[in-house]
């Protein structure tokens, strides 16, 4: 067994066990902490599958996390309130939330990747940017869904056999997409598409050449990714059951790159490591100071300027051991 | 729709145009002569109007803040070069991105430790608080005829500086091939660093004209950086024209759409439907346009001829 399956499978069992210790002696908090961090962390592994593996800037991931969200707060706010019945978006059901989440944010995917995948290296990272944050300006907007106020989720999705609201089935929900979400692009990166993603990350000419359009596979991990996200963001809206567009402010789509890189890009666990990290220093700095930011801004500059590779880049001791 | 209105509105969008030139010509600059992303371009823009809302209080006249800020702010920009960017430009966009991206956090909360939460309100100068009254309906603030002349004459200054200076050539030749130009016994770190502070001078130049309408304020950043880049892109990365074309035809549009489309839509919606979805539409036309232009040339308008 390599190195790194190790560090994964112990990482995976550490998030797995500590967070129901955590709530079963009396501190939910944490768990709370740990069931972000999962739902952020499935998030950072599907911008890993475009980044890490497709050598894909993208800068408007958080888009994907707000449009899955709001996939469950549209619905369940008309199913309180009234109105599009007639399309059957006024329920709680998890039946026609979830889908929906993963839907629209595919479709989203499709025809912003469509244009942006045209492009490349700097456009590519500012044209998903953009993309992005007129999903941002788009429901700010919209005031019957809170404009820039946001919108209160009054009832969490419903799904069979699971309580959203026992905090507790809520984490097992998301750790549990977390392993599928890794296994997927586990198999996605090992599978013939995933060598021809790859190889265009690596030079993309010499794969064209091979007769590979590497337009369409790209094409297609990008709407992969932004499906995966959308269902991240469908879990994030049942956790906070409070959503704003400020989730899908670029801010937050800058974090996503981070939690990538900090753990280290084109690895399995890395993204998980990152999410981890960023979150509980996060917790940690914001909790001695309200100007979390500068030391957290520092210390992006030093990871940067000093560290290559993120966390698994240190971890890992032979070299071969990488793709 | 009346004739009042669009004037006003036209002359918004020019406005809105001529400062989206300043901060995106400082970021096809750098990035066209340096290969450099500099998301923390708006910083300065930010950092600009803040030391000049402290100046402005210090010195007593606005005029007088804005020509001591706009130095130190180049000087900033300069800092950011040497400390940041320099060791940064062998590096692959993803690190520039990163490192920017951080460099945006420090500085938006070092604005924060220094000015507070509150956004700033600056004082205009006597002379520069009265109204050009055109016609009864027509009425215009002169400050907004300031903005307007400031602009073109910042945007006049760089194209003869670009085209028809010593430096300007040196920064042309440095854009086509650096390796070239250091050969030839040009200092190109030197050269390098004053294009950053140039860049930095213009952003925060935009900011500090900004400042006396809007106050300066920490969120200020932020929601300029986003247009400023669908202007370069529009215009096509490391175009100074490009920049100018695009700069003005996305304030136009932003301005002129956010205030006109729901009437364009009463033509052929109803009015309660045109009500409902001009709002959407009309924040996200400018990415539209930007989907459109990319479509058809992904370079942008004016791609650059060498990179």
């Amino acid at each position: 067994m390599s190195r790194r399956n190790i560090i994964t499978l112990v990482v995976m069992a550490l998030l797995a066990v500590l967070p129901p210790v955590f709530y079963l002696t009396g501190n939910a908090f944490y768990l709370d902490l740990a069931t972000r961090l999962t739902i952020l962390a499935i998030a950072a592994v599907s911008l890993n599958l475009i980044l890490g593996y497709g050598g894909l800037i993208s800068f408007g991931h958080a888009a994907y996390l707000g449009i899955g969200a709001y996939a469950v707060g549209i619905p369940a706010h008309h199913w309180l309130y009234g109105g599009l019945e007639s399309l059957g978006l006024a329920t709680t059901s998890g039946y026609v939330q979830i889908p929906l989440a993963i839907g629209v944010a595919a479709l989203f995917a499709l025809v912003t990747g469509a244009i942006c995948l045209r492009t490349k290296g700097v456009y590519f990272i500012m044209i998903t940017m953009a993309f992005a944050q007129m999903m941002y300006y788009a429901i700010v907007s919209i005031e019957e869904y809170g404009g820039d106020d946001g919108l209160v989720i009054d009832s969490r999705s419903e799904l069979p056999f699971i309580d959203l609201d026992d905090p507790l089935q809520l984490f097992g929900l998301a750790y549990v997409s977390l392993v599928v979400a890794m296994l997927i692009v586990r198999m996605i990166v090992n599978s013939r598409f995933g060598m021809v993603l790859r190889g265009a990350k690596g030079n993309n000419e010499r794969v064209v050449m091979l007769g590979f359009n590497t337009y369409l596979f790209r094409l297609t991990a990008y709407v992969i990714a932004g499906a995966m996200a959308g269902y991240a963001g469908a879990l994030l809206g049942n956790f906070t059951t409070f959503i704003s567009p400020e989730m899908m402010d670029w801010g937050r789509s800058g974090e996503l790159m981070f939690m990538v890189i900090l753990g280290g890009t084109a690895t399995l666990v890395g993204p998980v490591i990152g999410a981890t990290l960023f979150i509980v220093l996060e917790e940690v700095l914001s909790s001695l100071t309200v100007y979390w930011h500068l030391p957290f801004g520092l210390l992006l500059l030093a990871v940067v300027l000093f560290g290559k590779g993120g966390i698994m880049g240190m971890l890992r001791a032979d070299k071969e051991d990488s793709e | 729709m009346d004739f009042a209105l669009l004037v006003i509105q036209t002359l918004n969008g020019l406005q809105l145009g001529l400062l989206l030139f300043l901060v995106a010509s400082g970021l096809t600059l750098v990035f066209g002569i340096l290969d450099f992303v500099n998301l923390a371009h708006a910083s300065l823009y930010l950092i600009g109007a803040f030391i000049c809302a402290t100046l402005t209080f210090a010195l007593g006249n606005f005029l007088i803040a804005v020509v001591v800020a706009l130095p130190l702010t180049g000087l900033i920009g300069w800092a950011v070069e040497r400390f940041v960017a320099r060791p940064l430009y062998e590096r692959d966009h993803l690190d520039h991105v990163l490192a920017t991206f951080g460099l945006i956090l420090v500085f938006e909360t070092l604005a924060h430790l220094i000015w507070g939460p509150e956004g700033i309100a600056v004082p205009l100068p006597e002379f520069l608080q009265g109204q050009i009254v055109l016609s009864e309906t027509l009425i215009i603030p002169s400050y907004r005829f300031l903005i307007i002349g400031a602009g073109l004459a910042a945007a006049g200054g760089l194209f003869w500086m670009v085209n028809f200076t010593r430096l300007g050539m040196l920064i042309r030749a440095g854009a086509s091939n650096r390796t070239m130009v250091s050969a030839l016994g040009i200092n190109i770190e030197m050269l390098f660093g004053l294009v950053f502070a140039i860049g930095a001078t213009l952003a925060g130049l935009a900011g500090m004209l900004v400042a006396p309408i809007t106050e300066a304020n920490i969120g200020m950043g932020n929601s300029i950086i986003i247009t400023a880049f669908v202007v370069i892109i529009v215009g096509g990365i490391g175009s100074m024209k490009g920049a100018f074309v695009a700069a003005l035809l996305i304030g136009l549009i932003d301005t002129l759409g956010r205030s006109f489309l729901d009437d364009i839509f009463k033509i052929f919606m109803s009015p309660s439907a045109a009500e409902n979805s001009a709002p959407a539409i009309s924040a996200m036309l400018i990415y539209i346009i930007m989907a459109v232009v990319l479509a058809l040339k992904p370079q942008g308008l004016f791609p650059p001829k060498v990179r």
